[in-house]
């Protein structure tokens, strides 16, 4: 193994937020914008993610060194698109509501940029422990970033969280939040305040080295 | 030269994806055989929860579940639906078929004459999310009520002219055409068999204990 590639706790923390799959590399756009309206199916998306990206990343990397250049995404992808089947039948037998409310996103997990990006970045070039703490660490992130979104937006838009009532009854309940502006604006301004977050702490790091 | 193989020939090149489709493959039809029982009971549990909906007057508790052959020789499933008081309500037929992005299934109610449809659900689809999704919103199966089940429904794009007209979702053309196919089909394969106007359906082979409802 080269290396100069990550090790497995570096993958992990990597994927929380350091190289967070929302908030620092945009991609997997679609479920975020989609599925972020309540927590519950956020968080169902996030798991359903998360079995199609640890699986996906152990099978790559188990057989990444019979993997021809030319062929590999097809064999991502091939690979991706049976787990995203295994998980729409999993959710179909055990979360019916949830299948049902989540629709044709759960089949569009296949299209998540996230997961090829896993295998392509770490899982077809690094040994199966290293890709299992990569896409641990990578579902987090994702079940994080997701998980803010959703709490903004079902909070102001319902009034609650996780289905639980936790402002006053009196609450009007921002329409625009459960529909997909909401979801727009919520990513914008959080998006806006990680980068934001991001530049003072490294401007307070450059300041810091200034002086030593 | 060109068309040449590539070297070590095709088969050295693919083997790897052709091994692995056959894995996967196998894979998936164990998952499908372990769980498909399950996620039928789930939507039989469905069908039964919105009978009401889809026969008005129709008690969950009191429908019928039955198995009679339809025109093409296959046995369907067919549920007959009565009210509270023990009348005959109608009937909701299971149906399915190719829509523009994926499989799409079905309930149809059916008056107890078999003559008008009264309502329309959709238990699963994956139709474009924000355009043909919008077949399961209520504003798109309330066009299917009312209308005649004797003769086959047409999709028009303008407002509906004759009984059989059912105006399309706008930009979802394909699936407003699947879903009125569907219905279609399941229609004309059971005319005969619950066609007859009784109380009893023709060519029933088996009726099935009562399902509580869930």
């Amino acid at each position: 193994m080269p290396s100069d590639q990550p090790t497995a706790l570096e993958r992990f923390i990597n994927g929380i937020l350091p190289e967070n799959p929302i908030y620092r590399q945009l991609l997997g756009m679609c479920p975020v914008l989609a599925v972020t309206n309540g927590m519950k199916p956020a968080m169902t998306m996030a798991a359903a993610t998360a079995f199609v990206l640890i699986c996906a990343n152990v099978m790559v990397s188990l057989i990444r060194g019979l993997l021809k250049p030319h062929l590999r995404i097809l064999v991502f992808t091939l690979t991706i698109a049976t787990f995203v089947t295994i998980a729409d039948r999993l959710l179909a037998a055990y979360v019916y509501d949830m299948s049902k409310q989540l629709g044709p996103y759960v089949p569009l997990i296949i299209v998540n940029c996230i997961i090829i990006s896993r295998c392509e970045i770490c899982a077809s070039k690094q040994g199966a422990g290293v890709a299992i703490a990569d896409a641990f660490g990578m579902s987090l992130g994702f079940a994080l970033a997701l998980a803010s979104i959703a709490t903004v937006r079902e909070i102001l838009g319902s009034g609650t969280w996780l289905g639980l009532p936790v402002l006053p009854a009196g609450w009007p309940g921002w329409g625009i939040m459960v529909l997909p502006p909401g979801a727009f604006l919520t990513l914008g301004l959080l998006l806006g305040m990680a980068e934001w977050a991001s530049q003072r702490r490294a401007a307070v790091k450059r300041q810091g080295g200034g002086t030593r | 030269m060109s068309a040449a193989p590539p070297r070590g020939g095709y088969l050295k090149q693919a083997w790897l994806v052709i091994v692995l489709s056959l894995v996967y493959g196998g894979g998936l039809a164990a998952v499908q055989t372990t769980l498909s029982g399950r996620i039928a009971d789930n939507r039989r549990a469905e069908t039964y929860d919105v009978i009401p909906e889809l026969v008005p007057g129709g008690d969950k508790g009191k429908t019928e579940e039955l198995l009679v052959q339809g025109a093409d020789g296959k046995d369907v499933r067919l549920y007959q639906v009565f009210a509270a008081d023990g009348s005959h309500r109608g009937w909701v037929l299971p149906a399915g078929g190719q829509g523009f992005a994926d499989r799409i299934d079905l309930l149809v109610g059916l008056s107890a004459d078999g003559a008008t449809i009264t309502g329309l659900y959709v238990l699963a689809q994956k139709e474009t999310p924000g355009l043909g999704d919008y077949i399961t919103g209520e504003d798109f199966r309330r066009r299917f009520a009312g209308r005649p089940a004797g003769e086959p429904l047409v999709v028009v794009k303008s407002d509906p002219r004759a009984d059989n007209e059912i105006r399309a979702l706008s930009g979802a053309t394909i699936s407003s055409e699947s879903v009125a196919a569907i219905v279609n089909a399941a229609l004309a394969n059971l005319r005969e068999a619950i066609g007859a106007g009784g109380d009893s359906p023709q060519g029933v082979q088996e009726t099935a204990p009562r399902q509580q409802a869930h």
